[in-house]
């Protein structure tokens, strides 16, 4: 832990977790380096340079602007976002499984965008739709855990019971499909980033900018403090259930709007955040170093995703399905070694 | 038993084309009525599946609330179906199994793996019902992602299999039933021989052996009859949610506590709740039908949720 005084004002901060963040964020713009010069026309990391600076071919400019850059931007937003709000989740509900993969979130903004699919709309329907079937999955299990106040195990409890009728309602709207719509409804349930473009990105960052900082620098400190236990946060000063309220609402908006920009890409929300704590070996909730983790992550799954199988795209999803399940399987393991489950 | 005669009675007569119960009667028992067709090609394979796999799921779904002593112990919920779903779902794309004589094996290994997961890690002291019911939706949603990730490399599968992971009885014929038969029976005895010593074996392992218990062999034969009645319950009509949760905390009002009575009773009202729901999808979703799955989710959720939310299940 390092202070830095001024007259006026200090601040405290973690050497490493600050080497950890500006880290992961080296490796999310090289490896954004890397994603935006390959593909069937492939560019030097000196070309690509050039052309986002304003140089390059005409043609150079339209690949990169107009293609890779907007799927290199969700990516990195979707990563950030859904780390962002996977670690004010499990910080919570004090539990690192509590991710909105388990708690039932994912599922709801699926079975908003499942309806707009079986129904026939434009994407910019189907985005709303997610947006809003999240946000109501979201009011309907706060709702259901709220008795005076909220408590982190029944919160966890009322989304798993919400997120199995969902897997259920999601299954029947699937069957509902036919088999093209069916085969399109599957894509987006797996999260995939092919041909976004700026109108994806767009709604996605807006959102992001404004909450970001909200969470960053309003609410990281109380979030630390009602990791103590609501009574000691309550004594320490907290607004501990407007607080827990605004929270929610913040991340259940993030996942949500990421949803809506690349589908529920799964697992991120659950590994970033972990994979960020072992690396600053920080106690408490990591906001910034899990971000930059987060964005990296879906960045490289992404590139990963794309040239893993010569002439055979895998949507992003499937890439971050099969890390994270081998890491919950584990976590699962070591959790269960440890004592603690 | 008389609820139930009514359930299976309702059950072949409801449907696309609905009959008369004196038609019904008339379709079993005379060959030459115009009913027989339907009701022997359709309703009664589909009826039989319904009560079999409905039994298979509710005793399933009693054992494993006394085996880990967890009250939110459910197939579905815990993730064992979907280890069989995700078993099946890579037979049918990667190695070209189509039938269900194939499924059954791959879906008794999915079972036969995760059961042994979800016992492993959540059988044992300090296990508490909420996190075992975590660690169960974390497996869950992890083969979910598997399952839906082979429908999207695989369209044929994805055609195949998305009415199958919903959980239906639509595709019962005389030959499903009899292939899952076998497993389902010999999981049933299986679970009914263990009701006494599980009963010595709710006061504690100590306590148990004194009784003339032997603790391993018991959770053995549970973990046996528990993979055989979900993997052949899963492999013929996909993954079902909720009824494993829902029948033996309905029976327990009932019957109290004692497995020997709370089994055969679970056997019983299970297939009831099962195809109950069918009948419920049938006449609601006509003229097609809402699958079995949906409507069991959508009926055992909100019990699910009042069990948690009246604080019945003792926090960590």
């Amino acid at each position: 832990m390092t202070v830095i005084r001024t007259s006026r004002l200090s601040l405290r901060f973690r050497p490493r977790a600050l080497v950890v963040g500006a880290g992961a964020a080296l490796l999310a713009a090289g490896l954004g380096l890397v994603a935006v010069g390959s593909g069937d026309y492939p560019m030097s990391a000196a070309d690509v340079l050039r052309t986002l600076t304003g140089g390059g071919t005409p043609a150079e400019q339209f690949i990169v602007h107009e293609l890779r850059l907007p799927r290199l931007v969700t990516a990195l937003l979707v990563g950030a976002a859904l780390s962002l709000a996977g670690t004010v989740f499990q910080s919570l509900v004090r539990n690192p499984l509590g991710s909105p993969d388990i708690l039932g979130f994912t599922q709801g903004a699926s079975a908003g965008a499942l309806v707009v699919i079986v129904l026939g709309g434009s994407s910019l329907a189907l985005a709303g739709a997610a947006v809003v079937g999240g946000l109501a999955t979201g009011l309907v299990i706060y709702a259901l855990a709220w008795r005076r106040g909220v408590h982190g195990f029944r919160l966890i409890l009322v989304g798993i019971g919400i997120s199995a009728i969902l897997t259920g309602v999601n299954g029947y709207l699937l069957t509902r499909a036919p088999l093209m719509d069916a085969a399109r409804a599957v894509l987006w349930l797996t999260g995939s980033l092919d041909g976004r473009g700026w109108a994806n990105a767009g709604p996605l960052l807006a959102v992001t900018a404004v909450l970001a900082p909200l969470l960053l620098i309003g609410c990281a400190p109380a979030l630390r403090m009602m990791e103590l236990g609501d009574d000691t946060a309550s004594a320490l000063g907290v607004p501990v259930r407007r607080l827990r309220l605004l929270l929610l609402a913040a991340a259940v908006l993030l996942v949500s709007f990421a949803a809506a920009a690349a589908g529920p890409v799964s697992f991120v929300a659950l590994v970033a955040p972990h994979v960020a704590k072992r690396l600053t070996r920080a106690p408490g909730p990591n906001l910034v170093p899990s971000m930059t983790v987060g964005a990296a992550l879906l960045v490289g799954a992404d590139l990963l995703a794309q040239r893993a199988f010569t002439g055979h795209q895998l949507p992003v999803g499937v890439v971050t399905g099969v890390i994270g399940g081998g890491y919950l399987v584990w976590l699962l393991a070591m959790e269960r070694r440890a004592g603690r489950l | 038993m008389a609820l139930l005669g009514v359930v299976l009675l309702l059950s072949i007569a409801v449907g696309a084309k609905s009959m008369p119960l004196g038609d019904v009667w008339s379709g079993l028992l005379h060959r030459d009525a115009t009913e027989y067709a339907v009701v022997h090609r359709m309703r009664l394979p589909r009826t039989l599946l319904g009560l079999i796999a409905g039994a298979a799921l509710g005793v399933a779904g009693a054992v494993m609330q006394a085996l880990t002593r967890n009250p939110l112990a459910d197939p579905g919920l815990l993730g064992i179906n979907a280890g069989a779903s995700a078993a099946v779902a890579t037979a049918a794309a990667f190695l070209g199994v189509t039938a269900i004589g194939g499924y059954v094996w791959f879906a008794l290994l999915g079972a036969a793996v995760v059961t042994a997961l979800v016992y492993a890690v959540g059988g044992g002291r300090g296990a508490t019902p909420a996190r075992l019911a975590l660690a169960g939706a974390a497996l869950n949603a992890t083969l979910y992602s598997y399952v839906s990730a082979v429908m999207l490399l695989d369209t044929a599968s994805l055609e195949r299999l998305r009415f199958w992971t919903v959980g239906s009885l639509a595709s019962a014929d005389s030959a499903t039933v009899t292939r899952v038969l076998p497993f389902i029976l010999v999981g049933l005895l299986v679970a009914l021989g263990a009701a006494r010593p599980l009963n010595a074996l709710a006061l504690g392992d100590d306590a148990a052996r004194a009784l003339g218990a032997r603790p391993a062999l018991i959770r053995a034969a549970v973990i046996v009859a528990v993979t055989l009645l979900c993997g052949a319950a899963t492999a013929a009509c996909g993954p079902i949610v909720f009824v494993g949760l829902l029948v033996p905390h309905l029976v327990r009002a009932l019957t109290g506590p004692d497995l020997r009575w709370l089994l055969p009773y679970c056997a019983v009202l299970a297939p009831v709740l099962l195809l109950g729901a069918d009948v419920l999808g049938r006449v609601l979703g006509r003229p097609g039908e809402l699958q079995v799955g949906m409507v069991t989710a959508v009926l055992g959720g909100p019990l699910f949720l009042w069990l948690v939310t009246r604080g019945r299940v003792a926090h960590p």
